[in-house]
């Protein structure tokens, strides 16, 4: 049961594990099909569980170090992130643009590209739907609704396409120049609150606010939790099958397998690049889109805080696979509530969330080399 | 007298350069030894992070300079050893394990600060300037250049060694060899992970010295997240300069004229251009810089491949 590794690079060395993914042997007994996937998700889940325990002994050790009452800081964190219906629907509403952009990047990972920007893309997204929002006055509000969500989608595949591009004709290395457009992106932002999109009447750099009849519906009232979530889910979906049951995800995986050899078999190299870093870059501006029609309702320049990095942690931890995404968006959503209650309750630096990010990627990485290992006896 | 007030406006802003380089220049010198053994080391920025920290708060401790530099390469070190376990030992995705120690560098530095340092508000004494002799009295040049501190000259002096390092030994040579041709090295009796790991350890050494400069050197505090995208400066500079150490000093040295030119900008009230294209002006460069090098053919051609015993 060997999957494809998420991490392998280019020419590497998985070459085979595409074609096992899918199709499970179909047993004739629905009792062993049913024990085939209980043991197929048990050896999917127990090693992201695994690493994200193991890198909470070690944030604990170092609260420990410094001085905090690190159990005492867990039972907070534990005990109050999902206390009552409000205080999870908080994580849910976390979740949701960690889950639109981890699913995203769970796309552009399995073709091996590396879209470090999804920061960038998100902020491009909350740009183009903020002036659709603002402007438009008259329209159906479902129609203005619509047109604020696609275009952020649309903005945030542009900023993305932009990467792509420059790798696709110039070689230009996606890393850097995704990294480099977040900060334009933000630097953007800055710009746009404190000139064109300002709001004449506010003292503050920002945007107008949307009207009421444009918000994002909320189905879980007196909650904040609105149906950005349920889009997230449906997406995560639409996102596996498209990899994992559509001939058009097959090639997308095989260009981040071996592109040499999805060249060789007349895939469009190039066209699937573009393809997968512009579904992250549309994910991750209809998560900016999300966020300013769901939450924040206008635009300013920290609607949000590293929700495009995070994301990177989320898609790794479900081992590049959307409908993992769902969990590990929820998972570091609550790590996130979990690190604004240590700092409320126990004076413990919010910041210590991005250690706990850092690590859970790295004991993932640790746990596959494991894996890995114990695969290959022949070595 | 118009030409005079020019001169001496270019020559400050290009001595400002240099300044504003250093950082950018060490951390670039690492990460080509680095990449020219075939390790892509994305962490940079977090390194960096890692070392501005660690410098300042041995200083803040110790009140002095050196043990803080030393701090600051032995967190740079342990940092790069972390990364060299990962990517090289059992051979994980080296820009991942990249991504996570930029994560680490941002949140235990921000973590520790705020911890510790956050209510002080103290800074620390940094490194003074040392006026070179004779030279420092040339006019218009000498204050310019040569009343700066000793990290600034000590550039010219990594960028030497550097390419010494990698040209004239025999330690630097099969460094190289590593990252065209590992097998050749295996099958010559060498350790392939050994030279990666000081490739490594040289390079994360010296981006933390990079880091230290900006609480020690530059600004004499330490301010979460300081290093604001240099340490991912450098990795493009490493492309623009096709790997070569005396490349990186010269095109580090562009983009300090860039942040020096921001700065003198910035101040020019009437300048009819909003600050901010001013401030997004290194990373649209870094973007123009990738597109220009186009033919990537002298990048080491198992950057980023971990490498495997048959």
């Amino acid at each position: 049961m060997k999957r494809s590794s998420p991490l392998a690079v280019p020419g590497g060395e998985s070459g085979l594990a595409v074609a096992d993914e899918n199709s499970p042997p179909l047993g004739k007994m629905g009792q062993a099909r049913l024990l085939h996937w209980a043991t197929r998700a048990l050896k999917a889940i127990l090693p992201p569980i695994a690493a994200v325990a193991l890198a909470l002994l070690v944030s604990a050790a170092l609260l420990a170090f410094n001085g905090f009452p690190a159990t005492d800081v867990f039972t907070i964190m534990v005990t109050g992130v999902f206390h009552d219906v409000r205080s999870t629907s908080e994580v849910l509403l976390k979740a949701t643009p960690l889950i639109l952009i981890g699913v995203g990047l769970c796309v552009a990972f399995r073709c091996s590209i590396w879209n470090i920007g999804a920061e960038g893309q998100l902020y491009a997204g909350a740009i183009a739907a903020t002036a659709v929002g603002v402007s438009f006055a008259g329209l159906p509000a479902w129609l203005h609704i619509a047109l604020i969500l696609a275009a952020g989608a649309a903005a945030g595949a542009f900023w993305a396409a932009i990467a792509g591009l420059l790798r696709i004709f110039f070689n230009a290395s996606e890393i850097v120049t995704t990294i480099m457009l977040n900060y334009i992106a933000i630097i953007l932002t800055d710009f746009l609150v404190t000139g064109p999109l300002k709001d004449p009447a506010a003292s503050y750099p920002q945007s107008a606010k949307f009207l009421r009849d444009l918000w994002l519906l909320r189905f879980l009232p007196p909650t904040r939790l609105h149906i950005g979530i349920l889009i997230a889910v449906a997406l995560a979906v639409a996102a596996y099958v498209f990899l994992f049951r559509s001939s058009a995800g097959y090639a997308v995986r095989v260009v981040g397998i071996n592109p040499h050899a999805a060249r060789y078999a007349g895939i469009n190299v190039p066209k699937n690049i573009l393809l997968a870093i512009a579904i992250s870059g549309a994910m991750a501006g209809l998560a900016g889109a999300v966020e300013i029609d769901g939450v924040t309702f206008r635009l300013y320049q920290d609607i949000s805080p590293g929700y495009g990095f995070e994301a990177i942690a989320v898609a790794l931890l479900a081992n590049n696979n959307p409908l993992g995404a769902i969990f590990s968006g929820i998972l570091f959503a609550a790590l996130r509530s979990g690190s604004e209650l240590m700092q409320i309750n126990a004076q413990v630096p919010q910041v210590l969330v991005f250690v706990i990010q850092g690590l859970v990627i790295l004991s993932v990485v640790g746990f596959a080399a494991f894996k890995r290992q114990t695969a290959r006896p022949a070595e | 007298m118009q030409n005079v007030v020019h001169l001496s406006f270019a020559v400050t802003t290009v001595a400002a350069a240099w300044r504003l380089a250093t950082p950018i220049v060490f951390a670039a010198i690492g990460e080509t030894i680095s990449e020219r053994a075939g390790v892509i080391n994305i962490g940079v920025e977090g390194i960096m992070l890692l070392g501005a920290f660690t410098g300042f708060a041995t200083v803040f401790a110790t009140q002095d300079l050196w043990f803080g530099f030393a701090a600051a390469i032995g967190a740079g070190l342990l940092a790069g050893l972390l990364f060299a376990f990962f990517s090289i030992t059992i051979k994980a995705n080296q820009i991942v394990v990249g991504a996570a120690l930029n994560l680490l560098g941002l949140g235990l530095t921000s973590f520790l600060f705020r911890t510790y340092f956050v209510s002080t508000g103290q800074g620390v004494q940094i490194a003074p300037a040392l006026d070179i002799p004779i030279l420092s009295d040339i006019p218009y040049i000498g204050p310019a250049f040569f009343r700066q501190n000793a990290l600034v000259y000590s550039t010219v002096l990594v960028v030497v060694a550097a390419r010494f390092l990698l040209r004239r030994t025999a330690f630097g040579l099969t460094l190289r060899a590593v990252g065209e041709h590992p097998k050749a090295v295996d099958v010559a009796g060498l350790s392939v992970s050994l030279y990666r790991y000081c490739a490594v350890l040289i390079g994360s050494a010296l981006a933390a010295v990079g880091g230290a400069y900006l609480t020690l050197a530059h600004a004499n505090q330490f301010v979460e997240a300081m290093t604001s995208g240099r340490g991912f400066i450098a990795l493009a500079v490493v492309v623009f300069a096709r790997w070569s150490p005396v490349g990186a000093f010269f095109v580090s040295l562009l983009f300090g004229l860039f942040y020096a030119l921001q700065l003198v900008l910035q101040a020019e009230p009437n300048l009819g251009v909003p600050y901010q294209a001013l401030q997004a002006l290194p990373y649209v460069v870094t973007i123009i810089a990738l597109v220009v090098v186009r033919n990537r053919t002298d990048a080491p051609s198992m950057l980023g491949v971990p490498y495997r015993k048959a």
